[in-house]
């Protein structure tokens, strides 16, 4: 027997042991209000968390998302906190945005690729202080992170467990907020950060509010310590009974992100370090987010294979919008040209109640979305009652976001 | 030709405006020089010393006794390179230097010739086995040579150059038969230990390869690839033959001083004890470097003939290269493992059943693959061989300059000595030097009455004295999996860096380390030929 087992007995020890396999899933903080008002049932692994597709309707939640407001749990989301004299230096490294024109309380949206110009992950910045910042994003990159510190004055650890995060989406989120109390909201721009009094209990006294989302909406993200989780989903509940609250699952977030455009790691494109296959890997421009890349700022991790692979013109594929014919959902269907080559694939589809409209992210071929944009057409197989319809639909590349709210952006935002 | 009389390429004539600056006066950085200077550029070369050579520069050691630096012979000088730059570096004819390996028992062997033409001291049959296996191992290792003259060839874009060598290496390979093109493919990658035994019975012979295959690498005869040692050292070659050695006329300080003269006679401006504190560099591109004092001196080509890790880790700021990158170069295995001692003797030694001209040759301790293979072992685990092996030159005899009257100089390369031993050098130290001087005195006995000064350089002591990381003299293992295209990694193997105007041209590059002058020789020509990435 040694030393470890001494105190127990054996049985003891190796049930102490295992107990981690009862909770296959980590549970939010706010996973005790979710269960509550959960009636479907229907969870997925967000990160290893237990997160909802659909609370109670996927239909209700999407429009409470575009009518009311929604209330969504984005705990799972990775986020780093990275500290230190040379932290904005060593983010401007990193990440492709200048993150020297980032000032105090603003976020940007932001990626991140290796040597080879590969893009790793997107995310969004945020600038807590001069010296302090937060990165959020959908992998986990704690080893990246840490191996490019060589030579930086930086400090990088993983919050995601002790921060809890709150997505309140939709035209009534700011009147939420307000009725909830936190004074001041209406001041807050797009992308702006700013922190409010809350009474979490012992050591949280504050909450931070971001006006940002992923809907194309009118939102607010809000982080606390993971303490003051309950108490402050409770604030916002109260308040928001008279504003249409509900709480929400990807599912609906899913289809407002995608009439805002938005993309999603791992869904639109997959990331360098989780591609298995060598041609699946995207460049900043092949993935729509050429508009980060800046080729004047300091050097950053890409910069020269995305600078020679413009010059070199040897991009391989490009990110559409796509607008198709009739109502039924793209999703993953083939793209081809004039009905016959197969030209590229559907990321993600949707139909969209707001723009009504049946739209699509697709990822296709260069010179395919580039030089050729018209005679586009998507192969959907609909599977009705065992048996596939197939439907050659025509397809055509239109701008992102399918849909632009003028209210995202208006300060101060409507109180109803 | 020199810089007076080629047309000079500057399109500037400020005194801190050059065409090129090379960061290190070591052999490589020196050859470089020349070269790039010999094209007419402006070529300035710093040095942190105050004395260029690199680790082939001398010091004193003790009062009255010198000591050339950490290389104690030479073995492959590229002649091309000695021919290019007009080396003066040439040992008097007729007198290649013998190698006698002393076991401690019998009568030394000793080899003469180029590795062993003739054998004393072990049967015919033995000697024509050993003359078999070097034939052999020669013509391998010839073939391996037409890579080391080139720039590795670079993934994605094969050139005509590296066609033609891999089909001229073809050619050399069936040259001789399908039976020897198969034999090479064969033991490329097999350790020494395996070959030798196929070919020998005497101990010591097996010893020798043993320990020639490993010297300066972490590996012992019995780990899988140690033959590549023995190939490297076979590529060398004096007076057009493979594995020879030579002191030159002047002994090995005059090493330096001939670099020295091929650069200088090219118009290149020399500066010691002027440390480089960064290389300057904006996006992706360098336009010169900042002293430590702080003076900036620029120009469109930095050569830096240092380690890859100095350069990287120290020089450039690593917001300027990527993370990927970074990572490469600071995984390359560069943990030294030889230890050099310089010992004073009031008189010279006499090693037990050695001529006393033989001394003058190169002495290898290894009594047999065993010893080598045993000694090796500690050092897998953070520890000093007990019973080390080790090669010894008398310096003092091919360059009088280095003792006293009467007094001699001992140089010896003792190994393994790990670079991070579990104790730390500061105790190891005086164990290990006692442990060398102990076998010394078996071997010469008497030896340590006359030792006026004993100094041991461990890696610690030599990455102080020279700038290696590690304490090591090839800038990196010489092995598998950090040669040619990995050579110091792959992004940078080309002697170009993934920072433009950059290149690298210390024995970190291709084709590695010991005096042949050819990174450096390769890495001005590849600039010269565009230094493309």
């Amino acid at each position: 027997m040694n030393a470890l087992t001494k105190p127990l007995n054996a049985t003891e020890a190796r049930r102490a042991a295992r107990n981690h396999i009862l909770t296959p899933r980590l549970e939010t903080p706010f996973h005790p209000r979710l269960a509550a008002l959960d009636v479907v049932n229907d969870w997925y692994n967000w990160a290893g968390y237990k997160a909802p597709h659909s609370i109670f309707d996927e239909e209700l939640e999407y429009f409470a998302i575009r009518s009311t407001a929604a209330l969504f749990d984005i705990s799972p989301m990775v986020k780093y906190r990275i500290k230190g004299y040379d932290a904005e230096r060593y983010l401007n490294r990193l990440t492709l945005r200048d993150v020297r024109k980032l000032a105090v309380n603003r976020i940007h949206y932001t990626a991140w690729c290796d040597d080879h110009g590969h893009v790793l992950d997107d995310g969004t910045l945020f600038r807590l202080g001069e010296q302090d910042f937060r990165l959020c994003c959908q992998e986990r990159h704690l080893p990246w992170l840490l191996d490019s510190a060589f030579g930086f004055d930086v400090e990088i650890f993983e919050e995601t467990e002790e921060i809890a995060g709150l997505a309140l989406q939709g035209p009534t989120s700011h009147a939420v907020l307000a009725e909830a109390g936190f004074a001041g909201t209406e001041r807050l721009k797009p992308f702006d950060i700013a922190t409010f009094p809350h009474d979490g209990g012992p050591g949280c006294s504050a909450v931070t509010i971001s006006r940002t989302g992923f809907t194309g909406d009118l939102g607010y993200e809000l982080f606390v310590p993971r303490a003051a989780a309950l108490s402050l989903w409770d604030r916002l509940w109260a308040a928001g009974a008279e504003h249409g609250i509900r709480a929400i699952g990807y599912s609906a977030l899913n289809r407002t992100r995608i009439e805002a455009g938005f993309i999603v790691a791992n869904a639109d494109f997959v990331t360098a370090e989780g591609a298995l296959r060598a041609d699946r890997v995207r460049l900043p421009d092949e993935i729509g987010l050429d508009w980060l890349v800046d080729p004047d700022k300091p050097s950053f991790n890409g910069r020269r294979a995305i600078l020679d692979a413009r010059r070199n013109q040897s991009l391989k594929h490009i990110l559409v919008g796509l607008e198709i014919e009739g109502n039924i959902a793209a999703e993953h269907a083939i793209v081809y040209h004039r009905g016959k080559r197969e030209v590229g694939l559907v990321t993600a589809a949707t139909w969209s109640p707001t723009a009504k409209r049946n739209i699509a992210i697709a990822s296709l071929e260069r010179p395919y979305g580039t030089k050729f944009v018209d005679d586009l057409w998507v192969e959907i197989y609909a599977m009705r009652e065992l048996k596939y319809q197939k439907m050659m639909k025509r397809a055509k590349v239109v701008p992102r976001p399918f849909v632009k709210l003028a209210r995202r952006t208006a300060t101060p935002p409507g109180l109803r | 030709m020199t810089s007076s009389d080629a047309p000079a390429k500057s399109s500037t004539t400020s005194a801190t405006a050059y065409d090129a600056i090379v960061i290190g006066a070591g052999h490589n950085g020196l050859a470089a020089a020349a070269k790039l200077g010999r094209s007419g550029r402006r070529v300035l070369v710093l040095e942190a010393a105050n004395a260029p050579g690199g680790a082939a520069r001398g010091r004193e050691f003790a009062p009255g006794f010198r000591s050339a630096g950490l290389p104690h012979l030479i073995n492959r000088l590229d002649p091309e390179v000695a021919r290019d730059l007009g080396l003066s570096l040439s040992a008097t004819p007729g007198h290649a230097m013998p190698t006698a390996v002393l076991d401690g028992m019998n009568e030394p062997a000793v080899l003469r010739g180029a590795y062993g033409e003739t054998i004393d001291g072990v049967s015919a049959e033995e000697a024509a086995a050993f003359g078999r296996l070097r034939d052999k191992l020669a013509f391998q290792a010839g073939i391996l040579k037409r890579f080391l003259r080139r720039p590795p060839p670079q993934l994605g874009a094969i050139g005509i150059g590296d066609v033609s060598t891999l089909m001229a290496a073809g050619f050399g390979l069936i040259r001789k038969g399908r039976a020897e093109g198969r034999d090479f493919l064969r033991m490329l990658l097999m350790n020494v230990a395996d070959v030798a035994e196929e070919y020998l019975d005497d101990d010591r012979l097996k010893g020798l390869l043993s320990f020639d295959a490993t010297l300066g690498i972490h590996l012992g005869p019995r780990s899988p690839t140690s033959l590549l040692g023995l190939y490297y050292r076979l590529t060398g070659e004096v007076d057009g033959k493979s594995g020879g050695q030579f002191i030159p006329d002047g002994g090995m300080a005059a090493v330096a001083p001939a670099f020295l003269k091929a650069a200088e006679g090219a118009g290149v401006i020399i500066r010691c004890g002027a440390r480089v504190g960064r290389i300057l560099a904006d996006r992706g591109s360098t336009r010169g470097v900042v002293l430590a004092d702080g003076s900036e001196l620029t120009a469109p080509v930095v050569v830096s003939a240092i380690h890859p890790q100095a350069t990287f880790l120290h020089l450039v700021d690593p917001a300027e290269t990527g993370t990927g990158f970074l990572r490469a170069i600071r995984h390359v295995r560069t943990a030294g493992n030889v230890a050099k001692l310089d010992l004073a003797l009031s008189r010279m030694p006499n090693f037990t059943g050695l001529t006393g001209r033989d001394h003058a040759g190169r002495i290898v301790i290894a009594r047999s693959m065993a010893h080598v293979e045993e000694a090796f072992n500690p050092a897998k685990y953070g520890e000093f061989s007990q019973d080390p092996v080790m090669e010894i030159v008398l310096p003092s005899l091919a360059d009088a300059s280095l003792a006293p009257d009467g007094a001699c100089t001992l140089s010896a390369l003792v190994q393994y000595a790990p670079y991070r031993l579990r104790q730390g050098w500061e105790t190891g130290k005086p164990a290990f030097l006692k442990i060398v001087l102990d076998i010394l005195e078996r071997h010469a006995p008497g030896i340590g009455r006359t030792v006026v000064a004993a100094d041991l350089s461990t890696p610690v002591d030599i990455e102080a004295e020279y700038n290696l990381p590690g304490g090591h003299w090839h800038h990196g293992e010489l092995q598998a999996d950090q040669l040619l295209i990995n050579r110091p990694t792959g992004a940078a193997s080309g002697y170009a860096t993934p920072i433009e105007g950059l290149y690298l041209a210390s024995a970190g590059a291709h084709p590695g380390g010991g005096i042949s002058g050819l990174a450096g020789w390769n890495a001005a020509r590849h600039i010269l030929a565009g230094g493309s990435r």
